[in-house]
């Protein structure tokens, strides 16, 4: 997909799909395995923190000018405390339920990775409607992950969808997919499936769907040891590409 | 090409050879373990054949499956999933319901085993981590040792709470427990079977075991006590572990230094969950924990290179 970049819509599909601040970046890594016993928690924690990323991203840019360089992370925890104080009383008051399952980890998306890494990454160096859709982009993209998960998590380990037990599944159940291990393991099958998924789609299509950083963005990818799995591998495709196209021609 | 041309052919190190196979030491480690099983077939009824059969059947269909799926070798022949699945059974309740063994055999097999690489790359023992999955997931079917009209406590148990047992019986297995745990003497003719071969040495079992009964000596409030160390060690899945799971090639070190260090370990962990723990058995836990520690102790107690010689202390003297 060629979409203009730092657009809105181009911002959302980057937090969803490209860069996937679960998936891909694999950033967060607390909530997503902690609270992703079921589904409902998924949404809820991760909806909330989408609101925080987003107001976050949004005044961080507004700000950007202002913030001295010197003590900008000081300034982004202020800004994120904040929107993050708000939605936790906002929840205790109209979701109460909800609130006390999640438990400490609304307040703790204060330090949530995925939140300093937009403001540090993005916000911080672009406009404010951009950085606002990247934010959301980037919610949406980490509500989607850790719902499948916790969807996923819910539905083997205690046999029920969204709370609803599925007749007599729990019976059969291994509990320890509501346990710790159980979220490391479905986190990992959910990273390969969409790596596997992503992978099909570029080799068939030639499209870079996944992250290309180069050189020139700053990346220092030549000098990285993954080289050959990210940057490389697409650069591999490109020219498998390029010969078949070749052949095609020859052969016209 | 025949064997001895075979030997002779130019290749890259190793270049000493003998005739063992993976499948021929899989072999022999399962006829190792066919005194303890047929005792447990003897012992708690014909309902464990079938959970024995449907583990073992179970494991070998996965290892096909998965590498079939993935176009991999096709590597049943070499025996290794059936001996985890055999182990695997070797270490259930006599009357657990055979859907469970199916899913033991398949965490056994694919997420401990194939997805790390297969055979000589899993990181645990698959039988053991497939165990350990199985008794946080099914606790009340794990640990369920029920059969025919006996029900209770294992000896363990009734030792951690007090109670009195007959250690007799214990080294001869009429107690409870799982299949393959409960008697010592099948387990022991089956390790005399592997060390008379040199399939196993006494290294690892040793050291563990010593360190067991040293750790239960200091911590375990009965002072050293003829009578309750052998119940500690006749009890529970000890000696099975031992000889058979904690030897197992992938998932120990290879080296003398590095074995003594890992039977201490084992000994260590197990005696605390043992005397420490709410549960009265560990060694399944201990063994796996210690699995993981064998890329560390093998950065310790690297294999020395080949005609390598350790300078001397105060340099070369001229």
């Amino acid at each position: 997909m060629n979409l203009e970049k730092n657009t809105p819509l181009e911002r959302l599909y980057n937090g969803i799909v490209k860069e996937n601040p679960t998936l891909v970046i694999v950033l967060g890594m607390c909530p997503t395995l902690a609270v992703t016993t079921s589904a409902m928690n998924g949404i809820g924690m991760g909806l909330s923190t989408t609101v925080v990323l987003a107001l976050a991203n949004l005044f961080i840019s507004l700000l950007r000018n202002v913030i001295p360089d010197d003590i900008r992370i000081p300034s982004f925890i202020v800004i994120i405390a904040s929107f993050v104080t708000m939605v936790d009383m906002l929840m205790q008051a109209y979701t109460p339920e909800l609130y006390k399952s999640l438990g400490i980890y609304i307040p703790l998306i204060v330090v949530n990775c995925i939140i300093f890494g937009r403001a540090e990454a993005y916000a911080y160096k672009n406009k404010p409607l951009a950085s606002f859709f990247d934010g959301i982009g980037m919610g949406l993209g980490f509500t989607a992950s850790i719902t499948v998960i916790g969807f996923v998590r819910e539905l083997i380990g205690s046999g029920a969808v969204f709370g609803h037990t599925v007749g007599n599944l729990p019976d059969y159940s291994p509990t320890i997919f509501v346990m710790a291990p159980g979220a490391f393991m479905v986190l990992a099958t959910l990273i390969t499936i969409r790596a596997y998924i992503i992978n099909r789609i570029e080799e068939k299509s030639g499209v870079r769907l996944a992250v290309t950083h180069t050189d020139e963005e700053g990346a220092n990818c030549s000098a990285c040891a993954f080289r050959d799995n990210c940057a490389g591998k697409f650069e591999k495709v490109e020219k498998m590409m390029a010969e078949k196209e070749k052949e095609k021609e020859g052969k016209a | 090409m025949n064997e001895e041309m075979n030997l002779m052919s130019v290749t890259s190190n190793p270049h000493i050879r003998d005739n063992w196979t993976t499948q021929k030491i899989m072999m022999h480690v399962i006829i190792a373990l066919m005194p303890a099983t047929l005792f447990g077939v003897w012992h708690f009824g014909a309902y464990t054949i079938a959970v024995i059969l449907v583990t073992v059947i179970s494991a070998i269909f996965f290892e096909f499956m998965y590498e079939k799926l993935l176009k991999l070798p096709i590597t049943i022949g070499d025996c290794s999933a059936a001996l985890t699945g055999l182990l695997l059974a070797l270490n259930m309740p006599p009357r657990i319901p055979l859907w469970i063994c199916v899913i033991g055999a398949f965490v056994a097999i694919v997420l401990v085993k194939q997805l790390f690489g297969g055979l000589g790359q899993n990181f645990m023992n698959p039988a053991l981590g497939a165990r350990c999955f199985l008794v946080i997931s099914f606790a009340s079917y794990m640990t369920n040792f029920a059969y025919d009209t006996y029900s209770g406590a294992t000896p363990l148990a009734q030792l951690k709470a007090g109670e009195l047992v007959n250690t007799f019986h214990m080294v001869v297995g009429n107690e409870m427990g799982t299949i393959g745990e409960v008697s010592v003497l099948a387990i022991v003719i089956g390790a005399c079977y592997l060390i008379l071969l040199g399939i196993i040495d006494l290294t690892i079992p040793g050291t563990y075991i010593v360190t067991f009964v040293i750790f239960w000596c200091i911590f375990g409030g009965k002072g050293i006590d003829p009578y309750y160390i052998t119940g500690q060690l006749a009890g529970g899945g000890l000696m099975l572990g031992a000889f058979f799971m904690a030897t197992d090639y992938v998932s120990s070190p290879i080296t003398f230094k590095g074995r003594v260090i890992f039977g201490i370990l084992l000994g260590i962990l197990t005696g605390v969950f043992r005397v420490f723990a709410s549960g009265a058995e560990g060694v399944s836990y201990a063994i796996i924990i210690s699995n993981l520690f064998v890329p560390l102790i093998e950065r310790w107690a690297p294999l020395k290179c080949f005609g390598y010689v350790k300078p001397e202390k105060g340099g070369d003297k001229k």
